[in-house]
Formats: C-alpha cells, sequence, structure tokens
C-alpha cells in the first residue's frame, strides 16, 4: 500500500495514472514526477519499492501544492470574489456560471438539477 | 487573452491625473467615471469611485484586494429581480 500525500491509496495501475488520484496532480505533472524521480511511468505501484515512493512523495511535498491545501487556496480565491463584490464574486455567490456562458439554456452544472416552473395556460 | 505585458495594463490617464490631484489635497471627494475598462492600480487604493453603470453611478471603494481588476467589474450593468409568479401559476393550473 501507498499512501503519498495524505490518503490517496492507489494500487495495481500504472504510477504515472496512480498519481493522478491525488487531487492537484494531473497527467503532465504526474509525468514530470516520474521523470524527475527517474522511475519508469508504466511500472505499477505496487511493483515500486520504499525508496522510489519516498522519492515520489518526496518530489511531491517539495514542488506541489497537492489536496487539502491547494483545495483550501481555490476557496479563499473564491471567497477573495465574493468579499471584494465583482462581477466574477456575484456569479459564485448566486452559483450561475461566473465566465459569461449563456444561461437561458444548459449551464446545469452550476445551476443544478432543474426547477421547473410550471406556465400558465 | 491576456494582454500583452509590453503595454502595460490599460488605465484612462485622465483618471490617473484625477486621481493625483485627490491624493494631494487628501480631500474625500469622489470620481465619477465612466471608464470601466480602466484597471485598477494600486495608486487608487483607498480612493472612492463612482463607476457608471450605463444608468446610475456606483459608489466603488478601492481596496487592495481589488487591485488588477478592472472598473466595470463593480458596477453590474444588469438588474435581475427573479422571474413574477412562479408560485401563482402552479395554482392557477391546479385549479382547472
Amino acid at each position: 500500500m501507498a499512501r503519498i500525500a495524505g490518503v490517496d491509496i492507489p494500487r495495481d495501475k500504472r504510477i504515472e495514472v496512480a498519481l493522478t488520484y491525488i487531487f492537484g496532480i494531473g497527467k503532465t505533472v504526474s509525468k514530470q514526477i516520474t521523470a524527475e524521480a527517474g522511475i519508469d511511468p508504466n511500472k505499477r505501484t505496487h511493483a515500486l519499492t520504499d525508496e522510489e515512493i519516498a522519492k515520489i512523495r518526496d518530489i511531491i511535498e517539495r514542488t506541489y501544492k497537492v489536496e487539502g491545501d491547494l483545495r483550501k487556496e481555490v476557496g479563499v480565491n473564491i471567497k477573495r470574489l465574493m468579499d471584494v463584490g465583482c462581477y466574477r464574486g456575484l456569479r459564485h455567490r448566486r452559483g450561475l456560471p461566473v465566465r459569461g456562458q449563456r444561461t437561458r439554456t444548459n449551464s446545469r452544472t452550476r445551476k443544478g438539477p432543474r426547477k421547473t416552473s410550471m406556465k400558465r395556460k | 487573452m491576456a494582454r500583452s505585458l509590453r503595454k502595460g495594463p490599460f488605465v484612462e490617464e485622465k483618471l490617473i491625473k484625477k486621481v493625483e490631484e485627490i491624493k494631494g489635497t487628501k480631500s474625500v471627494k469622489v470620481i465619477k467615471m465612466w471608464s470601466r475598462s480602466s484597471t485598477i492600480t494600486p495608486d487608487f487604493v483607498g480612493v472612492t469611485f463612482a463607476v457608471h453603470n450605463g444608468k446610475k453611478f456606483i459608489p466603488v471603494f478601492v481596496t487592495e484586494d481589488m487591485v488588477g481588476h478592472k472598473f466595470g467589474e463593480f458596477a453590474p450593468t444588469r438588474t435581475f429581480h427573479s422571474h413574477s409568479g412562479d408560485r401563482k401559476a402552479k395554482v392557477v393550473k391546479r385549479k382547472e
């Protein structure tokens, strides 16, 4: 069992992929990490030696903001927008799309499930 | 698409002049302005602006956090007061 950056325990997958289970690490970063650690990205997680895992852990800790810290940072950024009272903040407050998308239709991700208002006959 | 760094942030020149004037006198005056696309620079912190939204002037007190934003972001141009009669419509339909 490999425990990297807190709670993530990916196993049986190639490390290149397994690392992306950590919040804040995607494929690109994961590739960079394996390259820097000098590990074959196709190696499975369970096949890694303790040393290699320690190496990965060290690299992540040193260079990347990940999991809780990253989530906190994102939250703080959004909160800043809301506190400052700018347009983007207002959109966040209302739970509407922030980047100028249409809202006549779609944007269901932000608005949540449909609330149908019955039209008069 | 980000603006070229070579040009620096866009700020209307008249505005800079006005701010300098006000900062010199230390008076608490509101600057009326229409230049919504001007970037807020660190020099503007602590000054109140009245930003035009197409109809009215919205008072905006600039704080440190606002630096880097545009003035227009703080003066919404649209008003939305929720849709009317959602509940009423339901009642009417039930009666039929």
